[in-house]
């Protein structure tokens, strides 16, 4: 049984972890904080759940909290944006090469200067070499049922590493949506207890975390390693949103397609950018123009073969970009994508759109101009610029 | 997506703008619509201009997009009309409810405002007489339904009883569906 309800992004990842229940959130509760640990922390205060609830001095702290939290033997989750992911930096890679299950929310948005507190993905894309599993999500349903999913992610033994749960800032983190919520119980009965693999706090079983590597140690093996379990992740979180499907009738996977299966254009976007490209493709398509849509939802480990094998029957494909990468071929999305066509058979034309940055507006009619970009490609067989920009202003 | 109503709410800190847009999508909920509601966020201070939005539709609303051409714009000040460019992208046929003690013709007049269907109520007084206080959103819902028929009266005060009656007393309640109620009727359109 669901119930349907009207929440902001932010207090929908709330009460997804107040149905998770964790042992220990440590939270900065002070901007660039959300509301996310604020309606969290009202649960605490009114006995809804048994958490921990560590409040710090800054996100470094924040994040080195829920490590030793996590270390112990605590299912761990924590939220946090734009600058304060910046400041967690050093934590991060620490987080990911403990192999510790901590799932985290980033509210996608920006880093200053200028300063602007509004959405776009160049917080997270920094973290995007940390370790971190990092997955996408279009609006509040989909936030809510993805922290759900994140925790069994997280936890299974074949993967053992930190997610990364990103939202659109304000778009999608404080704006009211209608979505349905799983009652507790199925909520408790789909993320399981915590079984934590090994715990610093067991003194038949001494063990050392997070020791000195030696002058010439271990250390890259150990980041082959990470490597590894990253990739072993894809399957594993191809199972967990169908399994999570099965439970709410909303199954997810690594990717997902719009009426791509016939389509000669495609747009491939992450997050909220997502649903609104969905409603061009429906007033494209009543034209006749065989538009489709490519969503990302993991963006790390980066699904190379879903991708190649969806774009395969495309004449043209543009790559959209909420972040810039200075002095780099075009923006983290399209340089991977582009990467990952380089070697399938029917390499189609690629191009990258950078928009949105500092929470500038993309509109219905911006997307339309990209795929028109697109479909002047499949009918003169040549791309004209590949590195494009929707919404700038010159 | 053909039945969208996006509604942009202007008002100033404090007048309840950002309340009145989350009040419609709650109420919404109630009547199993699908919407959207978001304040635009920037620095906010009591009394500075600011502005809010909601969608409203029977069929999901994917689109995230800023809401830059409203069905229905909402002045919930009326001195923000010589501020503000309340018509800023307002559809053709779009409706104009404010709060003001003038009558529409006497609004069109004295902003020239062309086209447009005009809705005017006083919904300060309204709020002082019924609330106890100037805060004019309930009242300028009123109008709004009054306008634009998006929602039934008597269902949106339902919900203002049964959501308000976790944190509010019963007298604050009775004069919130009050105001809510007179504003529908008071309202003057042209």
């Amino acid at each position: 049984m669901s119930k349907t309800v009207a929440l902001t992004g932010n207090l929908a990842c709330a009460h997804a972890m107040r149905q998770i229940n964790p042992d220990v959130v440590a939270a900065y509760p002070i901007t660039p904080q959300t509301t996310i640990v604020e309606e969290f922390s009202t649960f605490v205060a009114n006995g809804q759940v048994d958490t921990e609830y560590v409040t710090v001095e800054s996100e470094h702290s924040a994040m080195s909290a829920c490590v030793g939290a996590s270390a112990a033997g605590s299912r761990v989750i924590t939220a946090t944006s734009s600058q304060g992911l910046a400041l967690m930096w050093e934590i991060l890679y620490i987080a990911s090469a403990l192999r510790l299950p901590i799932v985290m929310h980033n509210v996608n948005r920006t880093l200053a200067g200028p300063i602007n507190i509004h959405c776009d993905h160049q917080d997270s894309m920094g973290a995007r070499d940390s370790g971190w599993i990092q997955i996408h999500c279009e609006n509040a349903q989909e936030a809510y049922d993805t922290t759900i999913q994140a925790i069994r992610i997280a936890e299974d033994s074949r993967v053992s590493l930190p997610v990364l749960v990103c939202l659109d800032g304000f778009i999608i983190s404080h704006a009211i949506d209608r979505l349905d919520m799983l009652d507790d119980p199925e909520v408790k009965k789909f993320v399981g207890e915590f079984e934590p693999r090994v715990t610093m706090l067991d003194p038949e079983e001494p063990i050392t975390v997070g020791p000195f590597d030696g002058l010439h140690g271990q250390f890259f093996e150990f980041r082959r390693a990470q490597e590894l379990a990253t990739l072993g992740s894809l399957p594993v979180i191809e199972e967990v949103g169908k399994e999570y499907g099965a439970v709410s009738g909303r199954p997810y996977g690594l990717i997902e397609e719009y009426k791509l299966d016939d389509a000669e254009i495609a747009i491939l976007v992450l997050g909220s950018t997502a649903g609104t490209t969905r409603v061009v493709v429906d007033d494209l398509r009543a034209d006749g123009v065989k538009a489709g849509l490519l969503k990302i939802r993991s963006f790390r480990p980066f699904p190379i073969k879903q991708i190649t094998d969806a774009l395969s029957g495309v004449k043209a494909v543009a790559v959209l970009d909420r972040s810039l990468s200075p002095g780099a071929i075009g923006a983290p999305v399209f340089q991977e994508v582009r990467s990952a066509l380089y070697d399938s058979e029917s390499r189609v034309p690629i191009i990258n759109f950078i928009y949105g940055l500092g929470g500038r507006d993309v509109s219905m009619a911006h997307l339309k101009e990209a795929f028109d970009v697109l479909s002047d490609i499949v009918k003169t067989g040549q791309v004209k610029q590949t590195i494009n920009y929707l919404g700038l202003r010159e | 997506m053909e039945d969208l109503t996006e509604i942009r709410w202007h008002g100033r800190g404090g007048q309840g703008a950002v309340t009145a847009a989350k009040l419609v999508a709650e109420a919404a909920l109630k009547q199993d619509k699908y919407f959207q509601a978001s304040p635009e966020y920037g620095p906010e201070r009591m009394g500075a201009p600011i502005q809010a939005f909601t969608r409203i539709c029977p069929e999901p609303i994917l689109i995230h997009c800023a809401v830059t051409n409203p069905d229905i714009v909402v002045v919930l000040d009326p001195t923000l009309l010589s501020v503000v460019n309340v018509t800023d992208g307002l559809v053709e046929n779009g409706a104009l409810v404010i709060n003001t003690d003038m009558s529409p013709a006497e609004v069109r007049q004295a902003n020239n405002i062309e086209g447009y269907k005009i809705v005017t109520v006083d919904a300060s007084k309204i709020a002082v007489e019924s609330i106890g206080r100037a805060i004019p959103n309930t009242p300028m819902l009123g109008a709004v339904l009054k306008a634009t028929g998006i929602m039934d009266l008597e269902k949106v005060a339902e919900h203002i009883r049964s959501s308000f009656g976790k944190k509010f007393s019963q007298e604050i309640i009775d004069g919130n569906v009050e105001a809510l109620t007179r504003a529908y009727q008071e309202a003057r359109s042209e």
